[in-house]
């Protein structure tokens, strides 16, 4: 795939990214994710397995959470996307779910972690999981190399009692 | 992934025509597509966008107390409508058990059904592959095979299909509304997917340029007798090795009428009517449920690493029929199998 598409094979399309509308060319191609890392140098969601199983390049389309490799950005005009980038209020005070995996040591080398975050911010939004198999369940979309998964179900328990 | 070009149809009728090329690939949720345009296993020069088709994303009711599911209504919404959880649990569990959150808001009742049919080879672009390469041969059959079919299969392709929904859809004896060039036609689901025999490139009998509308069930739901119990490599977000879909109707102690099916052994979701007429009219009772089993299996294959799948489905149908006739379905989160 090249990195810069030559014009003729591009689609405008319309996307609200983090609160900001743009009009971008996308080639039919494109992932969202890749939309994201190379055009928008939005790197904070991460490629993990690039296939849809390991949940590191989720973002919230439209308000749910979906694995953006397995997007076509071209079929996504008019649409809004919240990355990871996006969660900090305007003052740069961070979600309490970022704050949540800080206090709960969350992560190991970090990779996964943006996904994670995003996830469990829509995990919470959804309001389906209560208890801490629920909540594994629910969040079993997102792999962690490091095994930080304690940690990770405790910063989302932490969330959700705070949320009563 | 190679280039093509996209459409964005405005309507089934425009992508059925666009879709009837053998070089289109129509896109829904894109999560079985954009997997397989990444691995050049699918190299369509013309994607056809149906995602924002109006009109499909609908569930209705039918006059006839049936549930009518447009083709765009997320698996995650129709997992979580409030209709399909009271009248139709089982379709919910089913799936609950497949994939994960954010490959459920993606996907699609009608991608879902016409994911491919596959195996790991199929994804391999370097190694034969009958279903990917017509003729070129099917390496799963004395290669690695620890996921492929026990019933149906032929020497060409021992491939499954993977979903997990056309289970529930397949004892509940769903009907797939399509729309193509030669108009609109109703198939039952048992028609809807094929076995392998001598044209394993072929999952279903779609013809070329019709478009999935619609998923039909009819009123009966089996709401009080049923289960979908999954049985896999990990507890969560993994492929079926067997799995069964339950539902029974019981009055008085009896089991009226009794409908199974199973993934993760053919290539279509495997239903028996020879098998559940043994069960109508009797007690539910662990013999019965057994013999009942045994008859499921009676013609099974295995191929080496899938053989202990016959003694596991036996299993797995014998536990399914008392968690439904019992009325203690498999929870999906608690994976404990009562
Ligand atoms: C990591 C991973 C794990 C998974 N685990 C499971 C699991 O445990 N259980 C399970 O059941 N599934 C599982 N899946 C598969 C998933 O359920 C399917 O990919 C999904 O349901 C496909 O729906 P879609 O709308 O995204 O389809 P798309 O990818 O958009 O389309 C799939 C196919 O259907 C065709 N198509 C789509 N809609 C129509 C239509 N209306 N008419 C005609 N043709 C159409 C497309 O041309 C394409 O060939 C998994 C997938 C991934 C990536
Ligand atoms: S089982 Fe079917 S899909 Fe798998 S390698 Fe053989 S022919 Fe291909
Ligand atoms: S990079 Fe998308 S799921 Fe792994
Ligand atoms: S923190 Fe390293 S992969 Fe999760």
């Amino acid at each position: 795939m090249p990195d810069h598409p030559i014009a003729s094979d591009t689609l405008p399309i319309e996307l609200t990214i983090n609160r900001d509308t743009r009009r971008l060319p996308v080639a039919p191609w494109t992932s969202l994710l890749d939309l994201l890392r190379e055009n928008l140098g939005l790197t904070g969601t991460k490629k993990g397995c690039d296939h849809g199983q390991c949940g590191s390049c989720a973002v919230l389309l439209d308000g749910r959470r979906v694995n953006s490799c397995l997007v076509l950005a071209a079929t996504k005009d008019g649409s809004s996307v919240t990355t990871v980038e996006g969660l900090a209020g305007p003052d740069g005070a961070l979600h309490p779910m970022q704050q949540a995996f800080i206090d709960h040591d969350a992560y190991q080398c970090g990779y996964c972690t943006p996904g994670q975050v995003i996830s469990a911010v829509a995990l919470v939004e959804e309001g389906r999981a209560h208890t801490p198999d629920e909540i594994r369940e629910q969040m079993s979309g997102n792999i962690c190399r490091c095994g930080a998964y304690p940690n990770i179900v405790a910063a989302i328990q932490q969330v959700l009692e705070n949320a009563r | 992934m190679n280039r093509f070009s996209l459409v964005r149809a405005a309507d089934v009728a425009e992508a059925s025509r666009e879709a009837a090329s053998p070089a289109a690939r129509i896109i829904a949720g894109g999560t079985n597509l954009v997997d397989l345009l990444k691995y050049n296993v699918e190299r369509p020069s013309r994607v056809v966008d149906i995602s924002r088709l109006p009109g499909l994303r609908g569930i209705e009711d039918t006059e006839n107390g049936g549930l009518r599911i447009g083709a765009l209504v997320t698996n995650t919404d129709l997992a979580y409508d409030e209709r399909v959880q009271r009248r139709y649990p089982l379709l919910s569990s089913t799936l609950l058990a497949g994939a994960t959150t954010q490959l459920r808001n993606a996907a699609t009742t009608g991608g879902n059904l016409l994911q491919r049919t596959r195996c790991y080879y199929f994804y391999d672009p370097a190694t034969p592959c009958n279903k990917r390469e017509p003729g070129t041969g099917c390496p799963a059959v004395s290669g690695v095979n620890r996921i492929h079919a026990i019933l149906g299969a032929s020497e060409h392709c021992i491939a499954t299909h993977p979903s997990d929904m056309a289970v529930a859809m397949a004892a509940l004896e769903a009907v797939v509304h399509v729309s193509g060039p030669a108009g609109g036609r109703a198939v039952p689901i048992a028609e809807f997917h094929r076995l392998p025999g001598d044209a394993p490139e072929r999952d279903t009998n779609l013809q070329p340029g019709e478009v999935v509308t619609a998923v039909e069930l009819p009123a009966r739901g089996f709401a009080a007798h049923h289960t979908y119990l999954k049985l896999r490599d990990r507890a969560s977000y993994a492929f079926a090795l067997v799995s069964v879909a339950a539902g029974l109707e019981m009055e008085g102690g009896r089991i009226t009428e009794a409908r199974f099916a199973l993934g993760g052994v053919a290539h279509k979701p495997w239903r028996d009517p020879e098998a559940e007429a043994m069960l109508r009219g009797q007690g539910p009772d662990r013999g019965l449920f057994e013999r009942a089993a045994a008859h499921v299996l009676r013609d099974a294959r295995g191929y080496g690493g899938n053989s202990f799948k016959i003694d596991l489905a036996r299993r797995a149908i014998t536990r399914a029929l008392e968690q439904a006739a019992a009325g203690t379905p498999q929870s999906q989160t608690d994976k404990r199998i009562q």
